[in-house]
């Protein structure tokens, strides 16, 4: 077993978990209405919890315990894709993000389950349970929003465009594909990006939206080798701020 | 989380004179032998009134209340923090959605409150007008505020409005968690670092006033309410929920090494009532009517979030659709 690109792998997902999990969570109290506030919630409930549980798995494989991996580093050592720490927004962003983020990681969880890392395969089929529950949210509301007004479909139409060349860097190569392929830990990136691309086609047929051109678009990469947008860290102090008054102490 | 100090509509003494005197005998009949009065069943005027008024501010006070929480989300130290308080201030979001529909199958729409609340008609829980500084005054909320909530709201989901009564049962199961989650943080702070120490105890003092004001005023310069504890809609006076509160849980912060900002704070031997310094009547008014410290930054952000949604709103607009079911 490569562990050095299972690691890799790890990180980067548990790091996506962790940050549009903590940005979900930012609409509590906020939302457009009371459901969206409880919806919203939930996933963030979810993807912090499968974070938890990702950093975990690196416990195991000798990394520091999850409160000082996910509380105590730079944004320079998070390794998630730009998309999830992006701010929320309005609500279209948010649900745009949500629903081409959530549609990678069904694939992606789907095609875990089978890992040759059993670890992982086991944690996988747990995640992914939860996350057909992210993609149904997601998939109702883009297709309600839009097909309904001009203006909810002027707004999905926009973040639709500002978001895809973010969401193309969901898929960003690492230094590990061909280990990770040849070891059956993992597909590898393009797999899940061409299926990703066929479902959320089909999604948006339902929708007065159009799919952008994607051959036109030059995707944001960096994420996953620690290149992020000036976002990141104001989260990180953010999240990090009761912690760091004495990493020691017990909360 | 929801308090006493329910701001009550000032009654007529004619408020009754309209209503048909045998429909009014018969209903009170039913609220003497302990029945549930349900959505389409008879009532008088006065008690829809009352009651969309109090599950109203019940309700604002779930929104309102998830705010000051709200903003320790996103910076609760470790994952077990984090995730134990985004699901409590979510169950709160959850209260307000069972409260305003058990208040729709009364008359009002949810869009109504909402936009009462923004306007500054309807009231809220005060304690929400407060500022939560640090991760110890939330610590504080989830244990004492929810604590003074359960008083209140166990002896008001014994009352006779069918709805309200089991939104209050399952939302008090829930609070029942908030609490224990509360206690435990609080504990750990109480019982950890210096700075978590001290974190903690200006906490208390910051929260005391307000927590005694929770309740709302006593009893002895309240508005009387006779025909509300007569109808069950309000179902404990504020000093009896106040003094069932100091029980149960000035004991529990003394036992952590805390202490409390009053000192004429004592259990009296002989009557058993506890004896405090009489809290400050003139501020708990002036912060309900909207001279406290947060109560323009709650409103405007309520407001933000109702502005910023509201094309979402329009685009699941249904006009024909009719809501009729509470969801408790």
């Amino acid at each position: 077993m490569n562990t050095e690109a299972l690691k890799d792998l790890l990180y980067k997902m548990a790091d996506d978990q962790l940050i549009l999990g903590h940005r979900n969570s930012e609409w509590t109290g906020f939302g457009p209405l009371l459901e969206e506030d409880i919806a919203f919630s939930s996933m963030a409930q979810d993807k912090v919890g499968q974070s938890w549980q990702i950093y975990k798995l690196l416990n195991e494989l000798g990394e520091s315990d999850p409160d000082t991996v996910a509380f105590m580093r730079n944004a320079e050592q998070f390794h998630n894709c730009q998309l999830v720490e992006l701010p929320n927004g309005e609500y279209d962003f948010s649900l745009i993000r949500h629903f081409l983020f959530d549609t990678a990681e069904m694939i992606r969880f789907n095609h875990l389950a089978t890992s040759s890392y059993a670890p992982l395969a086991l944690l996988a089929k747990k995640i992914k349970g939860e996350i057909k529950y992210h993609t149904m949210h997601a998939n109702i509301w883009v297709k309600q929003l839009g097909s309904a007004t001009e203006e909810s479909i002027i707004r999905l139409q926009t973040s639709l465009d500002s978001a895809m060349p973010y969401a193309l860097g969901i898929f960003e190569s690492s230094k590990f594909e061909k280990e990770l392929i040849s070891e059956g830990i993992f597909r590898g990136e393009e797999t899940v990006k061409s299926e990703w691309l066929t479902q959320v086609k089909s999604i948006l047929e339902h929708t007065k939206l159009t799919m952008p051109n994607i051959e036109t678009i030059t995707p944001v990469f960096g994420g996953r080798y620690g290149k992020h947008t000036a976002h990141l860290q104001p989260l990180l102090d953010e999240m990090s701020e009761v912690f760091k008054e004495d990493p020691t102490a017990d909360w | 989380m929801y308090g006493g100090g329910n701001v009550f509509e000032t009654m007529k003494a004619t408020a009754l004179a309209d209503e048909d005197p045998i429909l009014l005998a018969a209903f009170e009949a039913r609220i003497d032998r302990g029945e549930k009065i349900e959505p389409t069943d008879w009532m008088p005027q006065l008690y829809r009134k009352q009651l969309i008024r109090m599950i109203e501010q019940h309700a604002h006070s779930e929104i309102i209340g998830s705010l000051p929480e709200g903003t320790w989300i996103t910076r609760a130290p470790g994952f077990k923090r984090k995730l134990a308080l985004m699901a409590k201030v979510q169950d709160e979001v959850g209260h307000a959605q069972l409260l305003y529909s058990a208040a729709e199958t009364l008359g009002k729409p949810r869009e109504e409150m909402i936009t009462d609340l923004i306007n500054g008609k309807s009231k809220y829980s005060n304690i929400f007008n407060y500022p939560a500084f640090t991760w110890a005054d939330s610590c504080f909320i989830s244990w004492l505020v929810d604590a003074g909530a359960i008083v209140n709201q166990i002896a008001n989901s014994k009352g006779s409005y069918g709805p309200y009564c089991r939104a209050l049962e399952r939302i008090c199961a829930e609070e029942s968690f908030h609490l224990k989650y509360g206690h435990h943080c609080v504990i750990h702070l109480a019982t950890g670092t210096k700075t978590q120490r001290e974190m903690m105890q200006a906490a208390v003092n910051r929260w005391w006033a307000p927590m005694m004001h929770f309740f709302g005023p006593s009893d002895k310069i309240s508005v009387h309410s006779e025909i509300l504890m007569k109808w069950k809609v309000k179902m404990a006076s504020n000093d009896e929920c106040r003094q069932q509160f100091l029980d149960m849980y000035v004991p529990k912060i003394w036992e952590l090494g805390l202490t409390v900002p009053d000192e004429n704070l004592k259990k009296n031997t002989v009557t058993g009532e506890w004896e405090f310094t009489e809290p400050d009547w003139e501020e708990f008014k002036r912060v309900i009517n909207g001279d406290g410290p947060c109560n323009a930054e709650r409103i405007a952000v309520r407001r933000t979030a109702e502005e910023r949604g509201r094309w979402v709103r329009e685009a699941l607009l249904a006009p024909k659709a009719k809501y009729v079911a509470p969801l408790a």
